[in-house]
């Protein structure tokens, strides 16, 4: 596999705006060409080379090392190929994102895959808010694609989620799944308060339990085992979250909502007892 | 040709072209599943009367199937996709949507798809949901006694019908027997359905009738009670005649699943095993029973 290794040079603290560090930018370009892409730094306008030291060529990995915590819009709006990022990641990471994978050996901050339509992106750390998210203004927010998160998530995970999955491993922050369209939204954790607040379709699944009541917009229906979800948490074990039998095996809780909207949401709570 | 002191015929059985598709229906435990199979393959014997072909291919263990529930693999044949989407909407609907705890599942990567789940989602009234993971799009259909899981498209391929051979006894006995020994060696081979009751046919057809309303009729020439008043093809020592019908995803599953079965079909109390067919006209495949241990 053709790799390119970015190295960045020294910590940056001003917002660095690196949408070009993506396969698709880096497909069918020599190692010359990737370090003249344009990078925005601050108000100032560099280039790959300025920051990064770049080694290798070829599109179909690349490899960020670094605090790049303050570098934004990594594989943003990326259709192919793989980025491997060993450090934290700044906002907008694979928002808009089509296809491929992104991994990340760190954490990540807000709005990481934004609109996402497609591909995978794989948090080894915590993400911050907004998680699969839609843009203020914008009506659905991630249309596709997986988000797997092994640390904790943020405020308002998926909130305006069309479709795809998002799972998170340790705990997800209030207004989970906010104003869902459609979609599956899977907490290993406990829950945040007001999850699903003014959702319309979609599943989120508590597995660890809740961080509050669930919202008086929302009603116990029954306690049931969904065939659908040991489809699910089969795939998420296989993928390598801490899926045990009794999640698979047992009984769930299900209330529908948000009855200030459409009401054709759910919330699933494993039935611990 | 002889095996085991049985001869066997220099002939061919005579095969069709059809389409086939793969169901797995899970279910809480594993009579559940199979009691869906068995009536989602019930009154599938012939194509001739019952709009499709199907039987049950095997047991899944749990740790194989989508919803790691015990599971249970059938395979359904008919002439076309119109035939099959016809016939996997009332087998689905009726026998396998009502069946408690079930869920049934795409088995094959098809050439062509038909969406079943998704049509039969409107039994739901408005109040089913689907999902969607990695392009398997599945139904949630709800039902009194919880959830329907049905996916939305299964796959049709190419598939070959009308495998056969001709099991002739001594007696009844002996034929019946035997017809058991190859049914257990062919139900081994994966990819193949033996349709008939039990896997077996009593009363094999031959495609003509004095009747001119009937399409097929009973196959004289293996009667033995007509021995002396047809064109019989038994020998004297020959009492008794069992057809076994296969139908498989591919050619080679058919014939294997031929091979299997003849070979255990072969025991004291056989005269001869031989196969039916239309002298090559009518039919895609020739399987040619010595060509099977070549």
């Amino acid at each position: 596999m053709s790799a390119t290794r970015l190295r960045l040079k020294q910590p940056v603290t001003l917002p660095v705006e690196a949408e070009s560090i993506s396969p698709d930018r880096f497909a069918g370009l020599g190692q010359e060409e990737v370090m003249a892409l344009p990078i925005l730094y601050g108000r100032r306008s560099l280039t790959v080379a300025d920051l990064f030291r770049v080694e290798g060529d070829g599109a179909e990995e690349i490899v960020v090392e670094g605090d790049l915590s303050h570098v934004k819009r990594i594989g943003q709006g990326m259709g192919q190929g793989q980025i491997t990022i060993h450090g934290d990641a700044g906002m907008h990471l694979g928002a808009n994102m089509r296809g491929g994978g992104i991994v990340i050996h760190g954490a990540v901050d807000a709005w990481a895959g934004a609109h996402m339509s497609g591909g995978l992106i794989r948090v080894l750390g915590n993400a911050g808010p907004m998680l699969g998210a839609a843009y203020p203004g914008e009506t659905r927010g991630m249309r596709g694609g997986i988000i797997l998160v092994s640390g904790n998530a943020g405020p308002r995970a998926g909130e305006r989620m069309r479709r795809g999955l998002i799972a998170v491993q340790g705990d997800l922050g209030e207004f989970a799944g906010a104003r869902m369209i459609a979609g599956s939204l899977f907490v290993f954790g406990r829950l945040g308060a007001r999850a699903g607040a003014g959702m319309k379709r979609g599943t989120i699944v508590a597995l660890g339990g809740l961080e509050d009541n669930l919202l008086p917009t929302f009603r116990y229906a029954c306690s049931y085992k969904p065939t659908f979800l040991r489809y699910y948490l089969r795939r998420l074990r296989e993928w390598g979250l801490p899926v045990v039998s009794e999640q698979v095996e047992g009984n769930f809780r299900r209330y529908t909502g948000d009855i200030t909207t459409l009401g054709k949401g759910e919330i699933l709570v494993h039935d611990q007892h | 040709m002889f095996i085991n002191g049985v001869e066997i015929e220099d002939t061919f059985a005579e095969a069709f072209d059809m389409r086939g598709a793969r169901l797995i229906i899970t279910a809480a435990n594993q009579r559940w599943a199979m009691t869906a199979a068995q009536a989602a393959t019930g009154f599938a014997t012939s194509i001739i009367a019952c709009g499709c072909e199907a039987g049950i291919e095997g047991a899944i263990p749990a740790e194989e199937t989508p919803d790691g529930r015990p599971g249970v693999s059938i395979l359904v044949f008919t002439m076309g996709p119109k035939g099959m989407e016809d016939q996997l909407m009332r087998r689905v609907g009726q026998c396998i949507m009502t069946c408690p705890t079930t869920a049934c599942f795409n088995g094959l990567e098809g050439e062509k798809w038909l969406t079943i789940g998704g049509t039969l989602r409107y039994f739901g009234d408005g109040f089913q949901t689907s999902k969607l993971l990695e392009g398997r799009r599945f139904w949630r259909i709800p039902v009194m006694e919880g959830e329907f899981l049905v996916e939305e498209r299964f796959g049709i391929n190419k598939a070959v019908g009308g495998g056969n051979f001709l099991i002739l006894g001594e007696s009844s006995k002996s034929a019946l027997a035997a017809a058991e020994k190859a049914v257990e060696a062919m139900e081994k081979v994966r990819s193949v359905v033996m349709p008939f009751p039990g896997g077996i046919v009593r009363s094999g057809s031959k495609t003509t009738s004095k009747y001119k309303f009937l399409r097929a009729s009973t196959n004289d020439a293996y009667c033995p009670t007509l021995r002396h008043q047809t064109e019989s093809a038994l020998p004297e020592e020959v009492n008794s005649v069992l057809e076994i019908v296969i139908d498989g995803l591919d050619e080679e599953a058919v014939r294997e699943a031929t091979r299997a079965g003849i070979e255990a079909a072969c025991q004291t109390g056989i005269v001869r095993i031989s196969a039916g067919n239309y002298g090559g006209t009518l039919g895609q495949y020739q399987i040619h029973l010595w060509e099977l241990w070549k």
